[in-house]
């Protein structure tokens, strides 16, 4: 009998929907024109590219003029941090972020430190939640501008964006969010929703990797970070990735079927499945991030006694594949610092598991991964000189 | 990333536990990022006669651990002290260049082991 394979990742990256490649196919060939042409291939492909934009923004509620496609989510980070702290540099110095987020972010607000600025990165509890009342003590006469991530890769927990937002509105600072884990997977609507710049990311929705978004609300200046050619409404310069961008519309299209079909309740329940089985069958395993404020494809947890490099390449002998925020997976030999900052131990940490469910998974996969996972737990505490005997 | 010697003592570990009846317990921590190595040896007439590992680590330090409790058993005490990590690399196939400490740790399991039979048998001379 052949190995079963579950794939329990898709926090890294979700493969290509069919629909999404079908989508693509005509762009690397035949409709090759460059959007930017006046003769037919490029006004064809121009087409298109205006439709994928139109499709995006749906998925937002935005105009399809607010939609900036870019080469990813990091990209999308940087041109919103970079972009904002230019735009506002004369007015203030003072930027505002999370301990949680991903390095696309932390690292560029890092830099802008390094680079006249004043940063202050938000500490979070114990789930991973930034509080919006210290986010508000936070502030100065001279906050420009605030970034925190909607939901977190690592650990799930999504955010009180909406009050974040608010608040930023209030104090009129601009304000961004990294929603590249969310996207696509929590309803979002901009037209609500008080955030000036949101980062998308197609290849954690079942779109290609390399193209990303930032959606851009009308009437926020930002300079650019490619300049050049001035496609993307002078805001990203080079020649479309046309089939990327394709790609990316028909994904968010289809994202929004499956809320529509109460796809991401299925998901939610497979979760909770996963997490409650784990608890059930495993001692002396911690659930990280927020309980029920999380991702709905997300389950992430630290199990004692054991070290998280070790779990996933016996899991991966097993065919099942997860990831880990252990210091052992990490090339810096330091635990993820989203754990960290969550105030675990360093020890706690090296046991971290993260589970990422998608779209495809069955409930026979979980049940699979329920099976699979304690005796792998088992065989590595009977090798710890922690494991209880 | 590892080599099929690393994979194979990583999934098919020799040598787990800990001896009931140790004659010396070498326990030793990576500073660097938290791993614990712990080897009991058994000895007789200066000569490793049983060993045994617990690791918390990554697969690569489980793998060292493993490998270098078989280098060393029925070898004299001194010629355990000879075995470096370079050997337990070379014994594995090699390791990444980020899992070369993991390695480290099983050398300086082996010493810890061996210093603390010596001074077990210093104190009751
Ligand atoms: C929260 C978050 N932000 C940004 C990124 C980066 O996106 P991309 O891989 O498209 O550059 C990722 C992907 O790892 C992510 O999880
Ligand atoms: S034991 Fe931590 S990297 Fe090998």
């Amino acid at each position: 009998m052949e190995q079963r394979r579950v794939y329990l990742d898709h926090s890294a990256t979700t493969p290509v929907d069919d629909r999404v490649l079908e989508a693509m196919m005509p762009f690397f060939k035949g409709d090759f024109g460059n959007p930017n042409s006046i003769h037919a291939w490029g006004r064809r492909v121009r087409e298109h590219v205006n439709g994928a934009r139109e499709h995006v923004a749906s998925l937002l509620g935005a105009e399809p003029r607010e939609i900036i496609f870019t080469g990813g989510g990091s990209e999308a980070d940087n041109l919103a941090i970079k972009g904002a702290a230019f735009a506002l540099k004369a007015r203030g110095k003072h930027v505002i972020t999370s301990a949680i987020e991903h390095h696309a972010v932390l690292d560029t607000v890092k830099w802008l430190g390094e680079n006249g600025f004043d940063v202050t990165i938000l500490p979070v509890d114990a789930q991973g939640m930034v509080s919006p009342e210290t986010f508000r003590n936070s502030l100065r006469e001279d906050t420009v501008f605030a970034t925190v991530m909607y939901a977190n890769n690592e650990v799930g927990t999504v955010q009180p964006i909406a009050e974040l937002g608010a608040i930023c509105r209030e104090r009129g600072i601009l304000f961004h969010t990294d929603a590249v884990q969310a996207a696509g997977h929590i309803p979002i609507d901009v037209r609500t929703l008080p955030v000036d710049m949101l980062t998308l990311s197609a290849h954690k929705m079942y779109g290609p990797k390399g193209v990303g978004a930032l959606y851009l609300r009308k009437g926020v200046r930002i300079p650019p970070l490619v300049h050049g050619g001035g496609q993307e409404f002078g805001l990203r310069s080079g020649t479309e990735n046309t089939a990327g961008i394709v790609g990316f519309g028909e994904a968010a299209l289809l994202a929004l079927d499956r809320f529509e079909n109460g796809d991401d309740e299925k998901e939610r329940f497979l979760r909770d499945k996963l997490i409650d089985g784990i608890q059930a069958r495993i001692d002396a395993v911690l659930l990280t991030g927020h309980r029920t404020q999380r991702l709905p494809f997300h389950a992430s947890v630290c199990i004692e006694h054991i070290e998280g490099e070790a779990m996933l390449l016996r899991l991966d002998a097993v065919g099942i594949g997860a990831s880990s925020g252990s210091a052992c997976t990490s090339g810096s030999l330091d635990p993820s610092h989203v754990l960290l900052a969550m105030g675990l131990s360093h020890v706690t940490a090296h046991g971290s598991l993260r589970l990422s469910l998608g779209k495809d998974t069955t409930e026979a996969d979980i049940d699979y991964v329920l099976d699979a996972l304690p005796p792998v737990v088992e065989t590595l505490r009977a090798m710890s000189p922690f494991g209880r005997k | 990333m590892y080599t099929e010697t690393v994979r194979d003592y990583f999934l098919n570990p020799r040598n787990v536990g800990s001896l009931d009846h140790a004659d010396g317990i070498g326990e030793v921590g990576n500073a660097k990022c938290g791993d614990v190595m712990k080897i009991s040896i058994k000895v007789e007439d200066d000569r490793i006669t049983d060993v045994r590992f617990e690791t918390f680590g990554c697969a690569a330090a489980i793998a060292s651990s493993s490998i270098a409790t078989e280098m060393i058993k029925g070898k004299t005490l001194d010629e355990a002290l000879q075995v470096t990590n370079r050997d337990v690399l070379n014994a594995l196939g090699g390791l990444p260049a980020e899992k070369i400490h993991c390695s480290l740790l099983a050398e300086e399991g082996i010493r810890a082991a061996v210093e603390d039979y010596r001074s077990r048998m210093a104190e009751s001379a």
